[in-house]
């Protein structure tokens, strides 16, 4: 297989590395467009846009070293599958925290965590649902009772006022 | 105030009922997360950092620290029993911890564990406080350029030993740097990179990024795989988890070595107890009559690492309290500590706050009392942490964290930063970036860019200034050569290899 053949086998938009570097590069870009705006030197000395004048350039530099390099390697070398079950019951625990998050306001912490504790108990580790109720709920009535009770520490509250 | 006047205050502080329960509840808790694998003491620290904000600061760093020298002593359980290291900075200790206990003797090794981490952590605190007071004396010297040249410097370090990659650990030291900027320039008021969002004025709460990188991105790593290992069992009873004379006899050396060892990396920014642990190990499997025996079982190839890695802790609180530099995620943790609670850890620490920096240093002497008390009886209890599902663990370790970083601004916004953070934590292990030179740069930024700044106040732009005091261009002739390090083949190798061989 050549290595045009190669570098199309698979979508380089696969790889870790060319994604994160190109990510990184736009973030580069974007701290030396932003920098351009504030003074970089000022009569007392450097100002607000100097430093990240400086380490946005080298963000910019490094990360198309991190893509150019991980094109040259996918060049030579074929790059192992990502184990996307793996990543995606990781990334399903962080859905389901995230929307614990967003679900704050309304649902407030005491109601939303004991449906967090549910989700992971049951879901995703395949305990029985009875057995990932009672955790909910226990483990959401420990929180309360530990931190807005005994150590008066606010939780965030939503409509039904706790 | 002399070293030994210094260290009888510092008793008088840490002997006080008060501290004394902090330091027992620091050591405990930091063995149960020692013992925990997948949950190490940067991330407890981070979670509990906000219930400290109304603790005495004293009290405060006293429980902090135990939680991070407890951890030390914890991790070597679960590499010896399950032979999964409970720390990284036990990974070496499974090559004859988890043999030793296939041979029944899980009991000796346990307690050679504790005995070699005793005997090292007190050395580490020894050594602290003896080189801590002059170190702070000789850098009061230090002005603007040279505070700028050792940051680099220490950054430079952290840089070349936090990954395989050099060029991911800049690219994360420079997002800390980014995420440092966030808020409203001290100099001009000028506001950078708030998007528009009024919450980024003050910049992002370190707070939130720490538990969202650590934490949450290591809870996340773990939650891939349901499945956890087969504990081996623990024999009951204290004369049972004593070794015996002969293998006492065979550490003696390998105690020494450790405490050694770990305390000089423990110095160096960056290298951290992990590196100590292989370093002290290797040592002492080429000064070894039985050199071939190394990885069967044998109780030095248990004592030199677990000592080095409890005497490394004493050695990396001596660049953070006399300097105001961190060496590693977790005194960059203890760094931001300090800081939010209104002090100045840098050369005066200890003279403006002898309370603090002796109570710490007499507690911990104290602590590692404690932890060989707690560790040697206490073994089989603390792995039956062991058998604590998961499947409660991790969502209770989000409750903590949601209500960490809620605690500390009464802020949605700020939990809503904390999931974007975690998932960062997450992508940065996955995609093999390091995160302690992100901790570290958002630690540092702020500071660095001020030293650097004022340095070309002080010389009116001119960039000389950093190389013309001896110091400075010293200090930053070391930070480039470090840099340049891995152009050299056979250093990169070197480098590389011992990274590998952390895992």
């Amino acid at each position: 297989m050549g290595t045009l053949e190669r570098l199309m086998a698979k979508s380089v938009f696969k790889d870790g590395d060319v994604v994160s570097g190109a990510v990184l590069t736009g973030l580069g870009v974007f701290v030396v467009s932003e920098a351009r705006n504030w003074d970089y030197l000022t009569p007392e000395g450097p100002g607000p846009g100097f430093f990240p004048m400086w380490y946005g350039l080298v963000l910019v530099v490094l990360s198309l070293v991190v893509v150019v390099s991980a094109l040259a390697r996918r060049a030579h070398t074929p790059q192992g599958d990502i184990d996307w079950q793996r990543v995606g019951r990781a990334l399903l625990a962080w859905l389901a925290l995230t929307l614990c998050i967003v679900g704050l306001k309304v649902l407030g912490f005491v109601i939303g965590f004991a449906l967090l504790v549910l989700f992971v108990v049951s879901v995703m580790y395949g305990r029985p649902l009875a057995f990932g109720i009672v955790s909910g709920v226990a483990t959401a009535a420990v929180f309360y009772l530990v931190f807005p009770v005994a150590l008066n520490v606010a939780l965030p509250v939503g409509v039904f006022g706790f | 105030m002399d070293i030994a006047a210094g260290l009888l205050h510092g008793f008088a502080v840490a002997l006080t009922p008060g501290n004394l329960m902090w330091c027992f509840i620091g050591c405990f808790l930091g063995t149960v997360v020692g013992v925990l694998p997948g949950l190490g003491p940067a991330a407890t620290i981070a979670m509990l950092l906000p219930l400290t904000f109304q603790m005495d600061p004293t009290s405060a760093i006293i429980m902090l620290s135990g939680i991070y020298y407890g951890a030390k002593y914890g991790g070597s359980t679960t590499s010896i029993l399950l032979n999964v290291p409970g720390e990284s900075a036990s990974v070496v200790t499974c090559l004859d911890g988890y043999q030793m206990a296939r041979k029944g003797r899980a009991g000796a090794a346990l307690g050679i564990a504790a005995i070699a981490s005793f005997v090292a952590g007190t050395v580490g605190v020894i050594a602290l406080m003896l080189i801590s007071p002059p170190l702070a004396k000789f850098a009061l010297s230090f002005s603007s350029p040279e505070y700028f040249a050792l940051m680099s410097l220490g950054l430079a370090m952290v840089v070349l030993l936090a990954g395989k990659s050099l060029i991911k650990a800049l690219l994360a030291m420079l997002v800390g740097l980014w995420i440092a900027s966030m808020g409203t320039d001290l100099f001009t008021a000028q506001s950078r990179f708030t998007f528009g969002q009024s919450e980024l004025l003050d910049g992002v709460d370190f707070v939130v990024v720490a538990i969202g990188i650590f934490a949450l991105g290591e809870v996340l790593g773990n939650m891939e795989m349901r499945e956890g290992s087969e504990v081996l069992p623990v024999p009951k009873g204290l004369r049972n988890l004593l070794p015996t004379l002969e293998e006492l006899k065979a550490c003696r050396f390998a105690f020494l070595n450790g405490s050694v060892i770990g305390f000089l990396i423990g110095i160096l920014p960056g290298a951290g107890s992990t590196v100590a642990s292989f370093i002290s190990y290797g040592v002492e499997k080429a000064v070894s009559k039985h050199p071939e025996k190394f990885g069967t079982g044998v109780p030095e190839g248990v004592a030199a690492p677990e000592g080095a890695n409890n005497s490394e802790t004493g050695g990396a609180l001596v660049p953070m309290l006399t300097l105001g530099i961190p060496g590693s995620s977790t005194t960059a943790i203890l760094l931001a500590a300090l800081i939010l609670w209104g002090l100045k850890p840098g050369p005066l620490m200890i003279q403006d706050n002898p309370s603090l920096f002796w109570g710490l240093v007499a507690s911990m002497y104290v602590g590692n009392v404690m932890l060989l008390i707690l560790n040697i009886p206490l073994i089989p209890l603390f792995a039956q942490i062991l058998k604590l599902p998961v499947a409660l663990l991790y969502p209770v370790i989000f409750g903590i964290s949601i209500v960490g970083v809620y605690s500390v601004s009464g802020s949605l916004f700020d939990v809503w930063m904390l999931s974007a953070f975690g998932l960062l934590g997450y992508a940065m292990r996955k995609l093999e970036y390091p995160s302690a030179p992100l901790i570290l740069g958002l630690v540092l930024g702020d500071s660095m860019e001020r030293a650097l700044r004022q340095s070309l106040m002080m010389s009116s732009g001119d960039l000389g200034i950093l190389v013309s005091r001896p110091i400075s261009a010293v200090m930053l002739a070391l930070a480039v050569l470090i840099l340049l390090l891995p152009v050299f083949k056979k250093a990169n190798t070197w480098r590389v290899k011992a990274l590998e061989e952390n895992g």
